[in-house]
């Protein structure tokens, strides 16, 4: 049997709530959007509920911990194709132990989720270094992504702890939706058109115009630390990896 | 665009950059109501040069204008550069800016010494003064201590800095004189001794008194400049672990020299030390994090480190009656001395084999690395018949060429 779900976290803990209410064997839980029709298979979508959803993250955290349903929502952030499955592997694994398996890294299943956790968590660090915001007129300090990871709900926390004071904007261009802070709390939006948004560089119309100052400033500043004597692009590369530069002014060729 | 702050900041970052310190990492500074940056435990590298170096905090010096005469120094008197001087101003707006956009953790300040050392450093407490008080920042900042400034002005930059060094330079007094004659151990011990004294007492002071102000949170380092003058690494390191003992210092850096000056008191060099610089680098993490105490890695009868193996490996050939350990019972130190067992996969380690026996499967899917590590362990499952091999033969398939690639001569930590 085959389960879907809407795509979202809530929606993956209800079908797994559902395959132990109506003790059912599934082949697989996957996303309604990524389903793709088979001859032999008609899928049963689970509507999401919230109360199932949290009464299974209520289980996972009695069973081992708040580790574990930590773990668990990074990764499902991992939009890796699989994950649903994994998560729910490690559910069941988890209902079937009577102690805390979180760190028990001899298992396939936890090992796997450790090791996704681990790339969201680079991906998150990532984001902190590398979004470059740009100053617009209105004051909104504005910064295009687009992350490997659906990373953004993690990334509030870090910049309304270290910019309390600036309004700023992040948007996801590949997921089409961003976070706005209004110096009071961080909400989600979409702009119903963002295709002008691909342009990385905000068009000079509508920049502070101190913006383009400080952007020829810090490339100059970067050309100016580098040591050409112990020049080393291995490095380099594996520090910031080229898919990578789009982000970053500094790594522009010209202005 | 104010070209004239762009050619500053050409010059002064420029010779700012031989200053390797780039840490913005263990302090715990956090936002206050209306102001601006944070810095917490972990720091954030927002950029890498060319020469892989991370970029965290807009490191400048003040001025470049210096009355002192180091020949390792670009900004030696005698050195025909061209000069130039930030005022306070523009330096609190760049950090300010650059802050803001996200490009930088916070400000490294560092200086020539005009007119007098007091003078010198009385400008960089007023700049981090500035910032913290003015602006109400609260982003890292990293000041010099200037070898020789007078306990208060050293006081007040640990009020407002997060972190504080002052450079040994040389790592022998006999050494420093010959290439810096204006420089001597007893003024760069002076300010170091003062911070290191406050440090510990604010700390104190903090566990009785909540409300004690910060100072110098995350602590003071120090940069030692390698290969321009004859010190042994047994003379460096020795150093650096008495640094760490008793100044209690969060880090020492080693520069390896960059022949930036035909002058003819250092060497000429065809090349920066980079491979010695990264053995160094190495040695003092196995001091730091893996419970290595200094004459384990270097001593009398080894006084160099093996440029061929990382010090670690070349430690567990020089002792090969300690291993193999069996690393389902062998204890979490012991687990640490492994070559290809970092410190995560040891803790993973400890941490897994509670749930059961750890087979060399496992042990791969942890994350340590098996082809340096199978000399030196049992599992449960694989005895390793490569084992009781003698060292010489390990050291042979250690330095074996296939694994460098032509080319590249530094090496990644603990690769």
């Amino acid at each position: 049997m085959v389960l879907t779900y809407d795509g979202t976290f809530e929606g993956l803990l209800s079908a797994i709530f559902e395959t132990y209410r109506l003790k059912i064997a599934v082949a697989e839980i996957i996303p309604k959007d990524e389903w793709q029709n088979s001859l032999f298979e008609h899928p049963t979508h689970v509507a999401t509920n919230e109360e199932w959803a949290k009464r299974v993250l209520i289980g996972v955290q009695k069973k081992s911990s708040k580790k574990a349903t930590k773990l668990l929502y990074h990764c499902f952030l991992s939009e890796l194709p699989g994950i649903s499955m994994l998560i729910f592997d490690f559910i069941k694994k988890s209902v079937n132990s009577n102690i805390d398996i979180t760190d028990n890294f001899g298992d396939d299943t936890v090992l796997q989720l450790h090791q996704i956790k681990k790339k969201i968590g680079r991906e998150v660090h990532r984001m902190h270094a590398f979004v470059r915001f740009q100053c617009t007129k209105d004051d909104i300090y504005y910064s295009v992504i687009e992350p490997d990871f659906n990373v953004l709900p993690l990334l509030n926390d870090h910049f309304e702890k270290r910019y309390p004071a600036q309004e700023w904007l992040i948007y996801d261009v590949k997921r089409h939706y961003g976070i706005f802070y209004n110096k009071d709390k961080t909400e989600y939006i979409t702009f119903e058109d963002d295709t002008q948004l691909q342009y990385r560089q905000l068009n000079e119309s509508v920049l502070d115009e101190s913006e383009p100052e400080y952007q020829i400033l810090w490339k100059s500043y970067f050309d100016n630390v580098n040591i050409p004597e112990r020049r080393n692009m291995k490095l380099h590369l594996q520090h910031v990896p080229k898919r990578y530069w789009k982000y970053l002014s500094e790594k522009r060729a010209q202005f | 665009m104010n070209e004239r702050v762009k050619e500053k900041l050409e010059i002064l970052s420029d010779a700012a950059k031989y200053d390797v310190s780039c840490s913005s990492s263990g302090s715990n500074r956090k936002n206050t109501k209306g102001g601006l940056g944070n810095s917490n435990g972990v720091g954030i590298c927002h950029s890498y040069t060319e020469d892989g170096r991370c970029v965290s905090l807009l490191k400048i010096l003040l001025t470049n204008h210096c009355i002192f005469d180091c020949a390792y120094c670009v900004s030696r008197r005698s050195n025909d550069v061209k000069r130039a001087a930030f005022t306070v101003q523009e330096v609190v707006d760049l950090t300010i800016n650059f802050y803001r956009r996200n490009y930088i953790e916070g400000l490294f300040l560092s200086s020539g010494i005009f007119k007098d050392v007091d003078y010198t450093m009385e400008r960089l407490v007023r700049i981090a003064k500035e910032l913290r008080t003015k602006h109400k920042f609260n982003g890292y900042i990293h000041l010099k201590a200037i070898p020789g400034a007078s306990d208060e002005l050293i006081h007040e930059a640990g009020l407002y800095a997060d972190r504080l060094s002052v450079n040994l330079e040389i790592p022998s007094e006999m050494s420093l004189k010959k290439v810096a004659p204006e420089k001597n151990y007893k003024e760069v011990y002076k300010p170091m001794n003062y911070l290191t004294g406050a440090i510990q007492g604010f700390k104190e002071e903090k566990t009785a008194i909540r409300s004690t102000p910060k100072f110098a949170p995350a602590g003071q380092s120090t940069q030692m400049v390698i290969g321009a003058t004859p010190e042994n690494d047994l003379t460096v390191l020795n150093l650096a672990d008495n640094l760490y003992q008793q100044q209690q210092l969060k880090r020492v850096y080693y520069s390896g020299y960059v022949p930036i000056s035909s002058d003819n008191r250092v060497p000429t060099l065809k090349q920066p030390p980079v491979i010695r610089e990264n053995r160094l680098y190495q040695a003092d993490w196995l001091m730091r994090f893996y419970e290595f105490k200094v004459d384990e890695i270097v001593n009398e009868v080894h006084p160099e480190l093996d440029l061929e193996l990382d010090p670690k490996a070349a430690y567990a050939l020089r002792n090969p009656h300690l291993f193999p350990i069996d690393v389902n019972n062998a204890t979490y130190h012991e687990i640490l001395r492994v070559p290809g067992v970092g410190v995560r996969s040891a803790k993973k380690i400890v941490s897994a084999r509670r749930h059961g026996k750890l087979r060399f499967d496992n042990l791969k899917k942890i994350g340590v690395v098996l082809k340096r590590a199978r000399f030196f362990i049992t599992c449960a499952d694989k005895e390793f018949n490569l084992l009781g091999k003698d060292p010489l033969v390990i050291r042979q398939i250690f330095t074996a060429p296939s694994r460098q690639k032509a080319g590249f001569n530094q090496l990644s930590l603990f690769g």
